[in-house]
């Protein structure tokens, strides 16, 4: 196993192991880039991971302090807890779900095929569908998408057959178990899925494809890839010419070590890491690293988020398997005929007991929350993954007051919903309500959006400087050796669920930096 | 629940009393909480045992479940009680908000909130109390506290860990036959 040098300044060092640090610091190796990866968290693998929500949250949600403020649900619900992300060697590539969709090609041109959406910071991205797609198609080789590669889909589980049963009654034509990153088959030295049912507490059989089983290793065994687990970089340091240097972080025991660098990556998620970026202001750079735009920290999207629960007169059993094999994607197109812009999918979602108590109708009490939670039994549900409109006051902050136990100052997660969220949110929890009627629900119950687990663009790409943060290849405009590798480059979201992209873009950003370092650009 | 599978892991004890004629489930006796019917008991250690049987009722009328025993709300309560030992802030809060929804309930009823009658007049008590701390505090407690106990699940029909049992692959991820 690499063991790095805290002074080797030809390394390159990355701020977290997720779906884009994971992959990053994976590929680079591979390319005998040597690469250090610090993670915040723990290493947690497979028989640490624990069947059960609570205990399996503590072990690995990022649970430090944040703030929030805005007149989204989650700042009255969960006012310290904006999201649900990982802190652990993997990142959130442990505890998502495995779907795995590519952006459809208008969503890289928002700007254009919606036009000036008002009070929307709409932009096209500076890459198109096209130029991604060669790399779309390596990373579902590498993740083992379903139904790419000669994969056969999932079977479908109970909540997913209620959810087909009613889709196609209503006319539904996309309907399908999904494109999943778990194995249906045994593939890449890891078996096929158990139908465990506790994807979101890490996947035991080791099925769902998570950075921290099915790339690091293959990184490490290079002997090129370090992975430096509690570990959390607290600041980004630069030279006198603007040239990052290296990163400062707390080890394990709370000790600060300076790392240094050729080349830095942040990918921390869209909280931490333009977090990051601001608590890394000099006297050279006062507003924050790489943002000179002013769009460090903005336009953060969540993809909307609600649910859908329904209650049946006879036993769904929806814990039961898979919690997201199974999606209805034909609201995904863009159809202003329904009031809004851009669309949404809708996919399979279940939570055990313990959290039904928690997300269903969080502050609600009384026999109207009981009697919902007695019908558990008979439950079916759905996620609404929709495109967010990107407002330049949804925005990450440094808090002015609370600081972390490093003295530094914490994320505060502004957030108001956009008029087309609201619309497009209210016609997804009517046609979810819709699709189980159809398959005869007794009672149906649209569920607000709790902690995100899609977070995204708070570091976006753009052509010009002064539009975003990275151009194309996720590099600052500002700072030539200074990477952005998460999903906080996403100019805007989308309506599907973003690893695959993170993925992908940052295979092409392993490819952009090897070539780049090769010729001594960088 | 017969009187022999009170799970151990709640904590509570199965105890002989003096038996009562009385239908409702949990008396008070030598300083303890105890439910014959159900067959536990309930020592407490800070709360005073009248306080923590009005939390019990109150616990159950925030999250009333008609085939939940006694027992599971007892389980929550004890949780406060074992913080209450060890912070005295924590055992003021619970008794001043007993004493002051006692209080309302004398107001409102003549006597106090574990002895008003009718579920419906003590939820009309505590719509008037929900936004403030003690009650949230309580609610969002229970949450976990209530249903987080594994003994709850298969009353929910919820089964709970799976990896060890191979997962559901053979045991009915896909039984659902009415569709």
């Amino acid at each position: 196993m690499a063991k790095f040098d805290l002074n080797d300044e030809s390394l390159v060092v990355i701020v977290g192991s997720g779906a884009g640090g994971g992959t990053l610091g994976t590929e680079l190796a591979l390319k005998g880039v040597k690469t250090v990866i610090l993670e915040a968290g723990g290493r947690n693998e497979i028989e640490d991971f624990i069947n059960d929500e609570w205990a399996s949250f503590t072990q690995l949600a990022w649970t430090d302090m944040r703030t929030t403020s805005g007149s989204w649900r989650v700042h009255k619900d969960f006012a310290n807890l904006p999201a649900w992300i990982v802190k652990s060697v993997g990142g959130s590539t442990v505890h998502w779900a495995g779907a795995s969709l590519r952006l459809q090609e208008h969503e890289f041109k928002t700007h254009t095929t919606y036009g000036n959406v008002a009070g929307a910071n709409l932009l096209d991205w500076p890459i198109t569908l096209a130029e991604l797609e060669p790399y779309y198609a390596k990373a579902e080789n590498k993740m083992g998408v379903t139904r790419t590669n000669n994969i056969p889909g999932l079977p479908g589980n109970n909540n997913f057959k209620v959810l087909e049963a009613g889709a196609k009654k209503l006319g539904y034509k996309e309907v399908h178990t999904g494109r999943m990153a778990i194995n249906s088959e045994p593939r890449d030295g890891r078996g096929a899925c158990q139908q465990i049912g506790f994807c979101f507490q890490g996947c035991k059989s080791g099925a769902k494809w998570s950075t921290l089983y099915a790339e690091i290793p293959k990184g490490e065994a290079t002997g090129n890839l370090e992975v430096r687990p509690n570990s959390q970089v607290i600041k980004i340091e630069h030279d006198a010419s603007g040239k990052v240097t290296g990163v400062v972080y707390a080890d394990k025991d709370g000790k600060m070590q300076r790392q240094k660098a050729r080349i830095v990556a942040v990918a921390g998620n869209s909280l931490e890491s333009p977090r990051l970026l601001l608590n890394s202001a000099s006297i050279m750079f006062p507003d924050g690293l790489a943002n000179s735009s002013g769009q460090v920290g903005r336009n953060y999207m969540r993809h909307m988020t609600a649910s859908v629960y329904a209650v049946f007169d006879k036993p769904v059993r929806m814990w039961r398997g898979t919690t997201m094999a199974g999606i209805v994607r034909d609201e995904s197109a863009n159809d202003p005929k329904r009031g809004f812009v851009g669309g949404y999918e809708l996919e399979t979602l279940s939570l055990g007991l313990p959290f039904m108590a928690a997300f269903l109708n969080p502050g609600g009490w009384g026999r109207e929350f009981t009697s919902a939670l007695d019908s558990y039994e008979n439950m079916a549900g759905m996620w609404i993954v929709g495109e967010d409109m990107p407002q330049e006051t949804n925005r990450v902050t440094l808090d002015p007051a609370a600081k972390d136990k490093f003295g530094m100052p914490v994320a505060s997660v502004h957030f108001d919903d956009h008029a087309n969220d609201v619309a497009m949110r209210d016609h997804a929890w009517s046609r979810g309500k819709a699709i189980y009627e159809a398959a005869g629900a007794t009672n149906v119950f649209p569920t607000p959006p709790y902690p995100s687990t899609h977070n995204l663009g708070t570091n976006r790409m753009s052509e010009r400087a002064r539009d975003g943060v990275v151009n194309a290849h996720g590099q600052t405009h500002d700072i030539k050796n200074l990477f952005v590798s998460d999903g906080s480059q996403f100019t805007t979201g989308g309506a599907e669920n973003p690893t695959l992209t993170i993925v992908a873009l940052a295979i092409r950003q392993a490819d952009y930096i090897a070539e780049q370092m090769g010729k001594k650009a960088i | 629940m017969t009187r022999n599978t009170v799970p151990h892991s709640s904590g509570l004890d199965r105890r002989t009393f003096l038996s009562r004629t009385a239908a409702t489930a949990i008396v008070i006796s030598s300083g303890a909480l105890m439910c014959d019917s159900e067959s536990w008991g309930l020592e407490v250690k800070a709360l005073k045992p009248e306080t923590a049987h009005t939390l019990i009722r109150l616990a159950r009328d925030i999250y009333p479940h008609d085939r939940l025993a006694d027992q599971f709300y007892a389980v929550a309560v004890k949780g406060y009680d074992e913080k209450s030992a060890k912070d005295p802030t924590t055992l003021a809060k619970f008794e001043g908000g007993v004493v002051a929804l006692d209080a309302a309930a004398k107001a409102a009823y003549g006597v106090a909130y574990a002895d008003v009658g009718w579920e419906a007049d003590r939820v009309a008590l505590l719509r008037h109390i929900q936004d403030g701390a003690f009650f949230q505090g309580i609610r969002s407690d229970l949450v976990v506290s209530l249903y987080n106990q594994k003994e709850v699940w298969p009353l929910f029909g919820y089964e709970g860990e799976s990896a060890s049992k191979g997962g559901y692959v053979n045991r009915g991820f896909n039984d659902i036959k009415w569709l």
